[in-house]
């Protein structure tokens, strides 16, 4: 099979399976934490890695380079190193506990880390009325980044 | 081999794509016009940081340079500006600031570094543009300015560089300036937004580090109005409010009671840097 075909037949798949996707959707005061982290798919639909990498570059959406270097995106100009270095990320963390930190890093770490959470309503005081009961990324986002990041092996 | 190969990782990794890797602030010393300025200080008890830095040490070279030379600091056109505001009448009972304070070079030497002070009128701190409003209406008959608006900043800053290099120095045993300083620690460590970052998040926990290319800094104030090179003169309440909306908050009112505790607690932790007005930042 052809990337492209793939591409596409992924794509109508995605397509079908978006009515029972939305249906099973976690919502974020839903999402069930363990000892290993996230468990289950917030959507039941595999993330896209190439999705992912679009929403782990782009300032509207993850920003993940604002604070995280990333050498699979060295073509991209000035990483941050507010977090560490998501090098290899994957071959230090199982997808459940890589999905949980980007859900609620707080939930994981303590509540004095600095990272977002990506898929919480646990936020800030007084936020923007834009942006009030909206997740920073929607769930099929986190799932994106979150099987990008699993490509991310040593 | 190997260990030149993991040298050429490590210096790839540092050139391509990642920000600069010196992160500290610099070792560099800023003299403006034989005027020495004070940019590293012991900080005063109480304070999370051993050290006080002025941003001024975290900006790159140029930004630097156009600081030290008051010819290349596009800062100064606004001071110039300020001048002639100060000079200027206005109001009905047909003054200017010069009418009652005279040489400002005299008169306010040493404002910039003190304020915000305790005003038992409005049992409130006062900043200086609050200062400037309360002349224009209580002795000049004139409007207040409003917010960033009628020279606003030219005039602050004309004011606070008349105290170029000195420490700055706030009294908090004045009226109520402990409890509105208590306020703005307060604020300081309250994270806002949908990206649930304080203050401190940034100019506390990771200072010295870089959020994309921005190298963070002890978010000092002892510069405003500060020059931005990527959007001009900028005052220090536009700057708190830039920051909050950021964080994706509703922005509070420039001047308010949340904004002059913050920034009556904030020009505390800036506490012996000198006076930079106007500075230059990226």
């Amino acid at each position: 099979m052809t990337r492209r075909m793939k591409i596409t037949l992924g794509a109508i798949a995605a397509v079908a399976l978006s009515t029972a996707a939305i249906a099973s959707e976690a919502s974020p005061d839903a999402v069930e934490f363990t000892d290993d982290g996230v468990a289950v798919s917030l959507t039941g639909v595999a993330g896209d890695p190439a999705a992912g990498a679009e929403a782990f570059k782009s300032r509207k959406l993850g920003n993940c380079l604002a604070c995280h270097a990333n050498t699979d995106m060295s073509k991209e100009l000035f990483h941050g190193d507010v977090g560490p270095s998501l090098d290899g990320v994957a071959s230090r963390w199982e997808e459940p506990m890589l999905r949980a930190i980007v859900v609620n890093s707080k939930a994981v770490f303590t509540d004095e880390t600095v990272m977002p959470g990506f898929y919480s309503l646990n936020v800030g005081q007084h936020v923007a009325k834009d942006f009030v009961g909206k997740t920073i990324l929607t769930a099929q986002q986190v799932e994106d980044v979150v099987a990008y990041l699993g490509t991310l092996k040593e | 081999m190997k260990r030149l190969l993991i040298a050429g990782v490590v210096m790839a990794a540092a050139f391509a794509g990642s920000g600069p890797v010196w992160a500290d602030p610099v070792d560099d010393t800023l003299e403006i016009d034989g005027t020495p300025i004070i940019t590293r200080a012991k900080a005063p008890e109480g304070h999370p940081f051993d050290e006080v830095y002025s941003g001024w040490l975290f900006r790159e070279a140029e930004t630097r340079d156009a600081e030290r030379d008051s010819i290349e600091n596009p800062g100064m056109i606004a001071v110039e500006d300020g001048e002639v505001l100060w000079n200027k009448v206005e109001g009905t009972a047909g003054k200017s600031c010069a009418s009652c304070h005279g040489d400002a070079a005299e008169s306010m030497k040493g404002i910039g570094a003190s304020f915000p002070k305790w005003d038992a009128d409005s049992n409130k701190p006062i900043n200086v543009e609050l200062q400037i409003n309360k002349c224009r209406t209580e002795q000049m008959g004139a409007e207040p300015l409003a917010f960033n608006k009628g020279g606003q900043q030219e005039l602050t800053s004309y004011i606070k560089h008349q105290s170029l290099g000195m420490p700055v120095q706030i009294d908090l045993t004045q009226g109520d300036m402990q409890a509105w300083w208590e306020k703005g620690k307060d604020l300081y460590y309250t994270r806002t937004g949908q990206l649930n970052l304080a203050c401190a998040s940034c100019h506390e926990v990771a200072m010295g580090k870089y959020i994309r290319a921005d190298h963070l800094s002890q978010g000092q104030v002892n510069g405003f109005p500060t020059y931005r090179l990527k959007s001009g003169l900028t005052s220090l309440h536009q700057r708190f409010r830039g920051c909050i909306r950021d964080t994706r908050a509703e922005q509070p009112k420039a001047f308010s009671d949340e904004l002059m505790a913050l920034e009556t607690y904030v020009t505390w932790r800036g506490t012996g840097l000198s006076v930079e007005t106007p500075s230059v930042r990226q």
